[in-house]
């Protein structure tokens, strides 16, 4: 799994998540008009933008789980690796194995740390196969120690998740996504519940993880999506206005709109 | 003083009067309580002190109260009536009211899910005597029917009406555990990709665990102070029952059918109140255990 710390070069070309037409209604209200995205794979993205913009929401239909108010309608398509996830014969279960997502809020599970690490990889296990002691102690220990959280908590590993400090349970949380081996993740602004010392670490960390995954950030902190991002997409009310590299955006913005909202004008 | 520094006005009265008034209700509850906990200490105490037989009372299965050369008060085959029929009604009780809390609560949504929740608690206002009605009229003859049993007035039969009448009340309480559960632990469950029934199972279910425990002790607390039900559908034979088919007597039936034909101050009508005694504390000690129960999980929770 972690052939490749080391950063590539030059991104890749090949596309993580691939996006056509894509539009989204909560109810009469339209979310999101006509998204046309290409998200690279190995890099970082991130999505900016003004409250209600439309970017959770998009980040949110990637993995399906805005299905879960019932009242949401989406047409055009999500492609993951080459996948549509919104074809008739896809479950979000399967899509959800591709791609983990980590929320504002750190959720860990009622669980303890350990049962925390293994939900997801015990949801997908194949029916009827047993995970051994050992093969689960493997997974516990690769999975906390890639998200620097093992030294912290492997003399606890029975105890409740909930009792950790807010910035070790949002790292739990990645922590929990690895055993599934996901190709993406998609991260819906996850420092926002953190204080500035475990904001810088989980930041770290998300920075470490770059190259074997595909990351998706959601943000509101402008600096952050500057230091911590290759490529950044800015959306306002629903669309999208420019998508181009970090470097490139934060310097000489296209579009006069993200101009305006990078200098602070609105947002 | 001027005017100005008194404050008495009439919203100041009111607002004396009204907190007064709310006192004594809240009050009220701790003091009936102990009233009648004294009440049926005082009735029964003389009985418990002087005649009574504990060895008797709980090892015997003999109740002859009116037995004019030698009454006995052995409770053994009430309290084996009132805890089979109990035991099968919770038989009956928890997978309808779990079943019915975990639809309610987990998959239906909007107008369906209100339907059923204002079904579930007229369900729990249907008086026990119409319960009782149908054990009599309905399930009886189907009993003897469907088993070709003599008589169909009996645990199975009594234990299913009592099982249906604790179902809502229950469900509206499991119902409630689950709604305490946060949402973001299904959405964290569902975004690592579990099924519904693997949230439900894995994860709601766990954090709901007291308070469901509660839903269902509070329901075998139902089940043990029913009275007219069970003393219409159980048959009120004294009998050990050694099958579901047997006729049983209840606890509270025995106290429902016995008092009124007692002399006020006699051995017999200080017998029933010690077994009224007996199901105040086993009541009272299971809804302080659901209580308990509750409170444990709010503890952990930071």
């Amino acid at each position: 799994m972690a052939e490749s710390t080391a950063l590539p070069a030059e991104p890749t070309t090949a596309l993580a998540i691939e996006t056509r037409k894509l539009n989204l209604w909560y109810g009469t209200f339209q979310a999101l008009f006509d998204v046309d995205l290409e998200i690279k794979q190995g890099i970082i993205t991130s999505l900016i933008g003004p409250s209600g913009c439309g970017k959770s929401t998009f980040l949110r239909s990637v993995n399906r789980i805005n299905e879960r108010l019932g009242y949401v309608r989406t047409t055009g398509s999500i492609e993951v690796l080459g996948f549509d996830v919104y074809a008739e014969n896809v479950e979000p279960v399967q899509v959800r194995k591709q791609v983990g997502m980590v929320f504002q809020r750190p959720n860990p599970l009622p669980l303890s740390i350990r049962d925390n690490v293994l939900f997801g990889y015990r949801t997908h296990q194949e029916r009827g196969k047993r995970l051994s002691r050992s093969a689960a102690d493997e997974i516990v220990e690769s999975s906390l120690r890639q998200v620097l959280l093992w030294d912290q908590v492997k003399d606890r590993l029975d105890r409740p998740a909930v009792g950790l400090a807010l910035e070790e349970q949002q790292k739990l949380c990645i922590a929990r996504l690895l055993p599934v081996k996901p190709s993406v993740l998609l991260m819906d602004e996850p420092c926002s519940a953190l204080d500035p010392k475990g904001t810088e670490a989980v930041e770290e960390l998300i920075w470490e993880l770059r190259g074997q995954y595909t990351i998706l950030i959601v943000t509101h902190n402008m600096a952050q999506a500057s230091r911590a991002s290759d490529e950044c997409i800015f959306m306002l009310l629903g669309k999208v206005i420019e998508h181009s590299q970090t470097a490139e955006m934060f310097v000489t913005p296209k579009c006069q709109e993200t101009a305006d909202y990078i200098e602070g004008r609105y947002g | 003083m001027s005017h100005s520094a008194d404050r008495r006005d009439a919203a100041w009265w009111v607002d004396r009067a009204v907190q007064s008034l709310v006192f004594v209700g809240g009050i009220s509850g701790i003091l009936f309580i102990i009233g009648i906990f004294i009440f049926i200490s005082k009735e029964g105490y003389g009985f418990i002190v002087s005649t009574l037989d504990f060895g008797e009372f709980f090892a015997s299965p003999r109740w002859r109260p009116t037995s004019s050369h030698n009454p006995t008060y052995g409770a053994l085959a009430l309290i084996a009536g009132t805890a089979s029929v109990t035991g099968l009604a919770m038989i009956v009780a928890v997978p309808f009211s779990l079943g019915a809390a975990i639809y309610i609560g987990e998959f239906a949504t909007g107008k369906t899910r209100e339907y059923l929740k204002v079904l579930v608690e007229m369900l729990a206002a249907i008086p026990s005597v119409v319960w009782g009605f149908i054990g009599l009229s309905i399930m009886n003859p189907l009993i003897i029917e469907l088993f070709n049993v003599p008589v169909g007035l009996n645990v199975l039969n009594s234990g299913i009406i009592l099982g249906l009448m604790a179902a809502p009340i229950m469900t509206t309480l499991a119902e409630d555990a689950l709604k305490a559960v946060p949402d973001t632990y299904r959405e964290a469950a569902e975004a690592l990709g579990a099924t519904r029934w693997q949230v439900i199972f894995r994860v709601v279910l766990p954090a709901a665990k007291n308070g469901l425990v509660a839903a269902i002790l509070l329901g075998v607390g139902r089940g043990f102070g029913e009275t007219m039900a069970v003393l219409m559908a159980s048959g009120h034979s004294i009998n050990l029952p050694t099958s579901p088919f047997d006729s049983v007597r209840a606890l509270t039936a025995t106290i429902a059918a016995e008092l009124g034909e007692t002399a006020a101050g006699s051995e017999h009508y200080q017998a029933l109140f010690t077994l009224g005694i007996f199901l105040f504390i086993v009541t009272f000690v299971i809804n302080l255990t659901a209580d308990l129960v509750v409170r444990g999980v709010r503890k952990q929770r930071p």
